[in-house]
């Protein structure tokens, strides 16, 4: 196994490393070959599985994803970064140029693209594991599906599912939260409304970015609620989507009819 | 001649119930104020109970107000009904671990705890009676449940306060609280009225040597519950179902509803009857055991409406069909009874406030385009 970072926080490869004393099982399960995160011993590929965290933001970086899709047999990408974009994606909407003025006192030596994009928009991806950062418990069943060799699943229902589950009073219903739970993919383990805040989308749309009939998630009904009764004005709501995962197809475009109304 | 099941406690020694199920084992339970609302929690104390305090309720909003009164039951009810007590929303059912010559599973049913639920309602005690015929049913009863209700004291409430989403009263399910519960209490001002119902309720009642409740409190407490029953806004019109719902199959009315919908799962996992669940397999990474988990899951997930090669419900639509079909419908084939028991949940729970009673007489209206078609078929004779 070999794990990779692009543009990121390293907050998901953080994750592996807090498997804790799984990690000790991870290692008999798995040879662990490329980690430069963990280790300076780094060997060179092809790979079984390769976990990519971050996204592309670079042209180095764009060619740097083919070389690591030619060396792989399974490439999961771990993290929002990886599978939509990121936060840094927020800079899709905006001119990257003038940031780099702002910024950096020599901005000729940023080589930045004026986009970040996920994985999936530049190689073939096996398997998506979606959050900000990734949940260890997630990835450690599909890090233990792989070794059984059974399909990869994870669930894609909403964060309220777990709410209830959990037995969580909705933030939405009870206080009035623009909570974005009901059309954001579970994982988390329902982190925030058990803490008594609003979900803010960090998992990505349900069912993460599967297409055809049923997707993506009502993100439409839930915007003209948080406008409607939550008193939430179109810049508002717009910033609700466009977050963590505001690049993810179903947010993205939520995001943009929300734009056209402010 | 007073009833001898019927007694009156002064509300202010509500305590002595509580100690004296206590005494007999039992863990009490009862709503108390969290996060906006009223959650089940272990409690040893009258003070933990949210006194003085109500629920107001509408179409996907929740909220608690002081009233400065010294009521104890002045809140309905909360997001949770019975059922987590009964069928809890993650359990597992198997251990299975690897052995020298293939592998042993063992069962990991729990361990019946008496547990006493103070402050249950009507509708949820109707609720617990339809889970108890799909779960206990002769033939494939669940031995998991069967352990959890064996345990189970209920210490019901009958309403004398309906909320703006209650519609018990058409459903015949309340306000007052029939049958299937040990003990029930009417709140009337600073008294209690208390009534046995069952040999378990008989056993505490005795215990706390009350006196016979006067005829002026029992006929009190009957006015008041026959008042909460009249004062209901919302109701369900049943008598035409199950079969017009099933005629209503390709009205326009569910697409309208669908576009709301955010097929979230809250109405589901709120209703007191609503049993559907998943089960996962946990392996650990050196494949040397896995535990076979139940959890809650939901007619209104994509996952559950997939059978090998194809999904049945893909959209929403056909979800909110099929959820709401069978709840007021095709459940009363099933099972011969109504999935609905009326306590408004799924209304309040609704993040975009969803109305069931709304739904249903809009479903059971011709729509425009069939009302054509109706008049162009007796126009033509057919």
């Amino acid at each position: 196994m070999a794990v990779f970072k692009f543009a990121s926080c390293d907050g998901c490869q953080l994750s592996i490393l807090n498997l804790e004393e799984d990690l000790l099982a991870l290692g008999q399960a798995l040879d662990i070959v490329y980690f430069p995160e963990a280790s300076s011993a780094m060997r060179p590929g092809p790979y079984d599985i390769a976990l990519v965290e971050g996204s592309i933001t670079t042209a180095e970086d764009a060619r740097r994803i083919l070389t690591v899709r030619q060396q792989t047999k399974r490439l999961i990408t771990i993290g929002a970064c990886a599978t939509a974009g990121g936060i840094q994606a927020l800079r899709n909407w905006a001119d990257v140029e003038s940031f780099k003025q702002v910024v950096y006192p020599s901005p000729e030596f940023i080589q930045s693209l004026s986009t970040s994009t996920p994985i999936s928009e530049h190689v073939h991806v096996d398997f998506e594991l979606w959050g900000c950062p990734i949940d260890k418990t997630q990835l450690l069943r599909v890090l233990t599906d792989l070794v059984s060799g059974v399909q990869l699943r994870l669930p894609g229902d909403s964060v309220c599912l777990e709410c209830k589950r959990r037995g969580n009073v909705c933030v939405l219903v009870a206080k009035g939260l623009p909570c974005l739970g009901p059309v954001t993919r579970t994982g988390c383990g329902a982190i925030c409304p058990s803490m008594g805040r609003d979900c803010y989308g960090c998992f990505g749309p349900t069912e993460g970015g599967r297409k055809g009939p049923g997707f993506p998630p009502n993100t439409d009904s839930l915007a003209v609620r948080f406008h409607d009764d939550l008193q939430l004005i179109p810049i508002e709501v717009l910033r609700r989507f466009r977050g963590i995962n505001g690049y993810a197809d179903a947010f993205k475009q939520e995001g943009e009819k929300w734009e056209r109304k402010k | 001649m007073a009833d001898d099941n019927l007694r009156i406690l002064p509300a202010a020694h509500l305590q002595r119930l509580l100690d004296t199920l206590c005494v007999r084992g039992y863990r009490t339970v009862a709503p108390t104020a969290r996060d906006g609302a009223v959650v089940w929690e272990t409690i040893r104390s009258v003070a933990d109970l949210p006194i003085g305090w109500r629920d107001r309720q509408e179409p996907g909003c929740y909220r608690l107000e002081q009233t400065g009164a010294q009521e104890i039951f002045g809140i309905v009810h909360g997001p949770q009904s019975l059922k987590p007590f009964v069928f809890a929303p993650r359990e597992p059912l198997l251990q299975i671990e690897r052995s020298k010559d293939g592998f042993t599973a063992r069962s990991t049913v729990p361990p019946s705890e008496k547990v006493a639920v103070i402050g249950t309602r009507a509708c949820d005690l109707a609720g617990l009676v339809i889970q108890d015929r799909i779960f206990l049913k002769e033939t494939y009863q669940d031995s998991y449940y069967a352990a959890r209700r064996e345990g189970l004291f209920v210490v019901a409430v009958n309403c004398t306060r309906a909320l703006a989403t209650c519609f018990c009263s058409s459903m015949d399910t309340g306000p007052r609280a029939h049958n299937s519960f040990d003990l029930a209490l009417t709140e009337v001002d600073d008294q209690l009225l208390v009534e046995a119902g069952s040999i378990a309720g008989q056993e505490v009642l005795s215990d706390l040597f009350l006196p016979p409740a006067p005829e002026s409190l029992v006929a009190e407490a009957a006015k008041r519950i026959d008042a909460c029953a009249r004062s209901q806004v919302r109701r369900l019109e049943r008598s035409r179902l199950p079969s017009a719902l099933y005629d209503a199959h390709a009205h326009p009315r569910w697409d309208t509803v669908a576009g709301r919908c955010l097929a979230c799962t809250n109405c589901t996992m709120v209703c007191p009857t609503c049993f559907c669940h998943a089960v996962e397999e946990t392996p650990d990474l050196s494949q040397q055991q896995t535990t076979h988990v139940r959890l809650w899951d939901s007619c209104f997930t994509q996952e559950h409406g997939y059978i090998h090669g194809k999904n049945i419900r893909p959209t929403i639509k056909d979800r909110y069909r099929m959820w709401l079909t069978h709840k007021l419908a095709s459940w009363i084939d099933q099972f011969g009874i109504s999935g609905c028991v009326g306590c408004g949940r799924c209304i309040t729970w609704c993040p975009v406030g969803i109305d069931l009673t709304e739904e249903l007489p809009a479903l059971l209206t011709p729509s425009e385009q069939q009302s054509v078609i109706n008049r162009q078929q007796e126009a033509s004779g057919g």
